[in-house]
């Protein structure tokens, strides 16, 4: 075990170079750009025993990884925005696929005008794509969770792609300091990757022909369930990990001081790290409020959320929107409770297109709703209000 | 190599999806007398999606990926890939890809894998339409043939697509047809044998799409060779040879015979005969085709 | 052959697989066998491989899958196949 300081981009870096993927294929893109950067770095100095494809799009980045692994393949690529955006028709191939690809997501909002700043609204559109999405709120996560990620994607059980998701340059270009496990700890979590159904010339098959509808609703169906294991699969890794490396950030959600708390704050990603300094204001000041930080979107903790609902009231922060809805968490959080829970959910939208939500911001906003003020779903802090 | 002596083995199944007299079955059968049953497929969306038939058959016997559209280069690059790390060089990557899938909407992907010196086979096969959609134009339609989206004839002339290959400075570029089946053969065995990208182009004359009689295909393929509109031709360390009737034909040793003789047989360019001849366009079909001869021999001046 | 127990399109080798396509002929090839020179362009050309090459190079015609396409019968330089229309059903 070291330390080591660097950004989150290179952090991504070394955790895919950590897990000995056999193909990484990717096009660069700010804020990822780092991170191929990173990976190249490893190659030139001979310290990548993978093969690298620098592809001309992401769309034959996410095409030459599904190539790749249904080879057989470890395989790992990055991006973000566009390059997310313009994979999308390949994120579902490779889900229905049933192939372990990890991705990093570094978020960034969507133009135009360009924006190049933090804003989930590029992951959250992939919600339906059927990869696990993960998002997080520091390096020491960003790093734990891309390998814990493997162990996840290619669990027999699973068999489905994972993305990690982290904001752009709040994080991605932020140095933190990081814990690594050896490369021999890293191997022994990880393991080696089983592949369910490959190309494999001594047993030739055919890999997504055409497909009648009394056949098509049970590969859905897989993948759903595929995702419900991973519920209960999640919790297990990250405990697992724990015990081994010390590290924790939560297992399908990270609770932050929600004891006896009267209003839970659910926030996600950077918003999530910031969101932990308004909530020890707030406590100082004697407000009973907690922080529950979601770290998985798909699939959508409702149990746990559920659970939630039962100590408090929910305030959601969205960083997306889902125009002509909302929030895509605060609709989800919502669509969890309904039936379960009489608690009230109160919602915002913040920090669009990078714009900055200080842990003051966030305290204004939970005070709004515990003092009673809050008039129904808000943008907060839009500008020339 | 004599017909004889090809290979009793066969990958592509009876009792498949292919419309009878399909150039894209025909084609197969030849490469893959060649490429043997050591061989990996990547196909994008085309008529062959079809012709593997229903989950959960299929009638390949060789692994088959199926891919987005414009796909099929990426994808096979990353099969290429991942069998280097596993020690399988022995086994040959193929992409099988309409003129869709590659003049149009997989050419990028193509460039790519090309550009970045993939050891891997494209073979086009190309029936100069988007067949399996019904008959649309694509990027190698030619010059007033119809289709559903070229009510009255195309327009335009097709892509030079042999040329763009050729500007990526491969080892192996060839074009074939389904007509001549020792000639595809020696052209993959070729590919075959060298490393890096290699690129095959085989025009697949479609009854349905060209409005022929199903039991001509071969001879379509064959006018399309004596008239000139489609040179047989391997380019390789960057000299372009001919082969066959185009070796003649370029050589000076045949005629070709006017280009009427291969559109007159065929249903899509009724419109140049019927109610009257067309003598504009009919004469333009025929200035592109000495055109392209022209411009060969001039190459090699 | 391996079957896998994941849950996707994996499809599986198998002649056959749109069902017995000898159906779908409205002519069907005939061969003489008297006038066959072995010279294996039926067998080569068949898009269907439903001519049946045989040790000694002559060939048979798979009825049970043969479409009835004619290319067979147009690429013999002797005329050994001609195509005659199926009895009336």
């Amino acid at each position: 075990m070291r330390v080591i300081i660097d950004t989150g981009n290179y952090i991504s870096a070394k955790a895919a170079q950590m897990a000995k993927p056999d193909v990484v294929a990717a096009y660069p893109i700010t804020p990822q750009t780092t991170i191929v950067e990173g990976i190249a770095k490893y190659v030139e100095d001979g310290e990548f025993s993978g093969e690298y494809i620098c592809v001309e799009s992401e769309h034959s980045a996410m095409s030459a990884c599904i190539g790749a692994s249904a080879a057989g393949a470890r395989t790992f690529t990055a991006t973000s925005a566009h390059g997310l955006l313009l994979m999308h028709e390949m994120l579902h191939w490779a889900a229905l696929a049933r192939l372990p690809i990890v991705m990093v997501n570094v978020n960034r909002a969507i133009g135009p005008g360009w924006s190049i700043w933090a804003d989930e609204n590029d992951s959250v559109a992939q919600r339906d794509t059927g990869w696990l999405q993960f998002y997080c709120s520091s390096n020491q996560e960003i790093f734990d969770t891309i390998i814990q990620a493997y162990r996840l994607a290619e669990h027999k059980d699973v068999q489905l792609p994972v993305m990690v998701s982290y904001d752009g340059f709040i994080l991605s270009h932020t140095s933190m300091p990081v814990q690594i496990p050896e490369q021999n700890e890293i191997d022994d979590f990880i393991l080696k990757r089983v592949p369910q159904w490959k190309l494999d010339v001594d047993n030739p098959v055919t890999h997504g022909n055409i497909i009648m509808p009394k056949d098509y609703p049970s590969i859905r169906r897989a993948m759903q369930d595929a995702q419900e294991k991973a519920l209960e699969l999640i919790p297990e890794i990250t405990e697992e990990w724990r015990k081994r490396f010390g590290t924790y950030h939560g297992d399908l959600v990270e609770c932050y001081r929600c004891d006896d708390a009267e209003f839970i704050l659910i926030a996600v990603g950077a918003l999530g790290a910031e969101s932990k300094v308004a909530i020890d204001e707030l406590r100082e000041k004697g407000r009973r409020v907690g922080l529950a930080r979601l770290r998985v979107f798909r699939p959508f903790p409702k149990q746990a959320v559920v659970e939630l609902a039962k100590k408090a009231d929910l305030i959601v922060l969205d960083r997306n929107i889902s125009v002509g809805m909302e929030g895509a968490f605060f609709s989800e959080v919502k669509a969890a409770l309904y039936g379960s829970s009489d608690a009230k959910v109160y919602g915002y939208i913040a920090g669009l297109g990078g714009k900055d939500v200080t842990y003051k911001d966030i305290e204004a906003m939970c005070e709004k709703v515990m003092d009673g003020k809050y008039k129904g779903y808000e943008w907060y802090d839009l500008e020339g209000e | 190599m004599a017909i004889k002596d090809m290979s009793l083995e066969e990958i592509v199944l009876s009792g498949n999806a292919a419309c009878p007299g399909c150039p894209s079955t025909m084609g197969l059968r030849i490469v893959f007398k060649a490429l043997g049953k050591k061989t990996i497929l990547v196909i994008p969306a085309c008529c062959t999606s079809v012709i593997e038939s229903l989950y959960p058959y299929t009638s390949f016997d060789v692994p088959v990926l199926n891919i987005a559209f414009e796909a099929a280069a990426a994808a096979a690059s990353g099969v290429v890939s991942a069998l280097r790390m596993q020690g399988r060089e022995d086994i040959n990557v193929v992409v099988w890809a309409g003129d869709g899938g590659t003049y149009d909407i997989g050419i990028q992907a193509m460039s790519g894998a090309f550009e970045r010196n993939t050891n891997f086979l494209y073979i086009c096969y190309n029936n100069q339409i988007y067949s399996n959609t019904g008959i649309q134009r694509s990027g190698a339609t030619p010059y007033a043939a119809w289709t559903t989206t070229t009510v009255g004839g195309k327009r335009e002339f097709s892509k030079d697509m042999g040329a763009i290959v050729r500007a990526h400075n491969i080892p192996y570029a060839a074009t074939a047809t389904v007509s001549y089946p020792e000639d595809l053969f020696r052209k993959v065995m070729k590919a075959k044998s060298i490393k890096g990208p290699k690129y095959i182009e085989i025009l697949a004359p479609c009854p349905p799409g060209w409005r022929f009689s199903m039991d001509k295909t071969v001879e379509m393929g064959k006018l399309a060779v004596e008239t000139g509109i489609w040179p047989l031709y391997e380019y390789e360390n960057d000299k372009m040879a001919f082969n066959g009737k185009s070796k003649l034909i370029f050589e000076g040793k045949i005629e070709r015979k006017p280009v009427e003789e291969w559109l007159k047989l065929q249903g899509r360019f009724s419109n140049l005969f019927k109610p009257q001849r067309d003598e504009e366009r009919l004469r333009r079909i025929q200035e592109y085709v000495d055109h392209m001869w022209e411009r060969f021999k001039q190459c090699r001046d | 052959m391996k079957k896998y127990d994941v849950v996707t399109t994996i499809s599986y080798p198998k002649k056959g697989a749109m069902g017995k396509t000898g159906s779908w002929r409205v002519f069907k090839p005939i061969l003489d066998k008297d006038k066959c020179i072995k010279c294996l362009r039926c067998w080569i050309f068949c898009p269907e491989g439903t001519i049946i090459r045989k040790k000694d190079d002559s060939v048979e015609i798979d009825y049970e899958y043969c479409k009835g396409c004619g290319v067979c019968a147009n690429v013999c330089p002797v005329k050994a196949i001609v195509m005659e229309r199926e009895a009336e059903i």
